[in-house]
């Protein structure tokens, strides 16, 4: 009996620690992104107040109206910022998966020569720092005169993705079984039929999600554009943030809402695709 | 030439190798030359004149480097050590759960959404010493009565950009750790339990052997772009206070665009990718050789 009770006891407090700690993690995990969305809703007296406020006395939607309402008013042009970011980082997603698509197809379904050296090769191009690769890059540019363009900025995110992509869509096919394609090919496809008709719709769930992960590697991207835009012409939202600090002084609100402005699409696209990402990733780790 | 035809494969990778050669291969073999001139960004004519090694050799004897370089190494370690505990646990605690699993999945993937400059920026904010979401916590809470300097002073600031790095890269590896924890059979853990082994055996012998090939996916995704820690210090510090939390990417960038020393730069961003390539091949061939322990067919 005795026995029983406190076996029963320990389980019970093993419970509540359990909830505890799960409570804790997701406090420590979401309380940063609150506490952003929170304070661009805030005046700037109050984020400055000494002592602080926790409670948010008066809130409003002002720093995202002063944003929106263009120079002068809100001091950033965010909305040219927005428009390069969008026509940047869409416009190289559709190339970087069309040439993962054709790369991952190559390494799913053939076997040929050095495979596996070619794939670390490809993913060792990823390996190159933002920064390191900016330099040359940046010189490049400047002798085609492509430097703060929007055509140089997708270039370059179409190579920073390739690699990833080809992993991903790689796993994708892999998951389609092979025999199925066959089947078809059977049956009188080509194998250009076979692969549209049977395994592109199969693995398209999959190709989705590695484009919107493509494009929130772009949409994310800092190191290269911040040396590789100058202006309004093609400088994007990442790099747009760092407007909002001056030398000494930082309008943390007009920032926060930024942030948010940023945050809000990368959110929706994550949400929709997280399970088929694991899914992509992990696909070789059990079975080759 | 006649009669060669090109293999299917080489065809469908053929595009991929071209724009990787022209804007990735193609840059890097300027670069190296020019790592090899005493090139400057506002003296076009020094492109063309040839020193050797001296930009190496001056690296090398370059105390700021050696800080820069060490530093960086230090961060990864602890980062990525840390990382792979936290998403670990992470993942533990969220597989226990019996409610609301998908909910807590979701919020685990939390910060996976915040690109790396938003991370910093974010940090940047919440560890302000006059205003910022920790000093005012720890204020109001009556621990310290002092505005604790966190991006001020040196230790401190390195100290909060460990925590942002680790902060947003956790959920990469808590949530791969979780996928292969849920692929995992559940009758190997049934036959140790049989078998007498205390949870902590099973643990060890068991799950870790075949969650490692996921742990080692996450390493190889994070070793990829381990160099998104620049955006992160570029935002919360800048390598400040008095270059105290210079890394190896803010030194390049500083070096190259700031001091225009674009030769100087290329020779040192050449230690970075030296740096990035050895982590990647490094945890490919692990990830190679948990694979191949738990059987499965490469």
């Amino acid at each position: 009996m005795d026995e029983n009770a406190s076996a029963r006891l320990t389980r019970r407090a093993l419970t509540v620690a359990h909830s505890v700690g799960l409570f804790l993690a997701m406090l420590v995990i979401c309380l940063p992104g609150i506490w952003i969305v929170l304070s661009s809703l805030r005046p700037t007296v109050e984020i400055m107040a000494k002592p602080p406020v926790w409670i948010p006395q008066e809130v409003s939607l002002d720093a995202y109206i002063a944003m929106f309402s263009g120079i002068g008013k809100g001091g950033i042009p965010v909305l040219d910022y927005f428009r390069n970011s969008l026509i940047i980082s869409v416009t190289s997603t559709v190339i970087a998966v069309a040439i993962g698509m054709a790369g991952g197809y190559a390494f799913a379904r053939y076997r040929f020569r050095g495979k596996s050296g070619m794939f670390l090769g490809l993913m060792l191009t990823r390996t190159v720092p933002g920064i390191a690769l900016s330099l040359p890059l940046f010189f490049l540019y400047v002798r085609l005169g492509i430097i703060d363009t929007h055509i140089g900025m997708i270039l370059a995110y179409v190579a920073l993705n390739v690699p990833f992509t080809i992993w991903l869509i790689d796993g994708f096919f892999r998951q389609v079984p092979k025999d199925l394609a066959e089947a078809a090919q059977i049956d009188g496809c080509t194998r250009w039929q076979a692969f549209w008709q049977v395994e592109f719709p199969l693995a398209r769930p999959g190709i989705a999600s590695a484009a919107i992960f493509a494009f929130l590697t772009c949409w994310n991207e800092f190191a290269l554009a911040s040396q590789l835009t100058r202006s309004v012409n093609s400088k994007t939202l990442p790099v747009g943030l760092l407007d909002y600090t001056a030398e000494f002084t930082i309008d943390w609100r007009g920032m926060c809402a930024l942030a948010v402005v940023m945050i809000i699409p990368a959110l929706t696209l994550t949400y929709i695709v997280q399970k088929h990402l694991v899914g992509g990733l992990t696909s070789g780790a059990v079975k080759g | 030439m006649k009669g060669f035809k090109p293999s299917a494969p080489f065809l469908l990778l053929l595009p991929a190798i071209v724009v990787l050669a022209a804007v990735v291969v193609l840059p890097l073999i300027l670069s190296l030359y020019s790592s090899f001139t005493p090139f400057r960004l506002t003296r076009p004519e020094t492109f063309y004149v040839f020193v050797g090694f001296r930009n190496y050799l001056s690296i090398l004897s370059n105390a700021d480097f050696w800080w820069a370089f060490g530093r960086t190494v230090l961060l990864l370690t602890i980062a990525l050590n840390l990382e792979m505990l936290l998403g670990l646990g992470l993942a533990m605690l969220v597989e226990k759960a019996t409610r609301g699993q998908r909910i807590l999945r979701t919020l685990m993937m939390f910060p996976m959404m915040f690109s790396p400059i938003l991370v910093g920026f974010q940090f940047k904010f919440m560890f302000n010493d006059n205003i910022g979401l920790v000093n005012n916590a720890l204020q109001s809470l009556g621990i310290t009565q002092d505005a604790i300097p966190w991006l001020i002073e040196g230790h401190l600031a390195f100290i909060a950009i460990a925590i942002a790095e680790i902060w947003s890269s956790t959920s990469i590896f808590a949530i791969l750790i979780l996928a292969g924890l849920l692929a995992m059979p559940k009758e190997p853990i049934e036959a140790a339990r049989v078998d007498g082994c205390t949870p902590w055996q099973t643990f060890r012998y068991v799950t870790w052997p075949f969650v490692m090939p996921f742990a080692y996916i996450a390493m190889t995704i994070r070793s990829l772009d381990v160099a998104r820690a620049y955006d992160i210090v570029k935002i919360m510090t800048d390598g400040g206070p008095a270059g105290r939390t210079e890394l190896l990417w803010t030194l390049v960038g500083r070096t190259a665009y700031s001091d225009a020393r674009m030769g100087l730069a290329n020779a040192m961003a050449y230690f970075s990718i030296l740096l990035s390539i050895a982590f990647t091949v490094y945890f490919y061939n692990k990830l190679a050789a948990a694979r191949a322990q738990i059987g499965a067919e490469w």
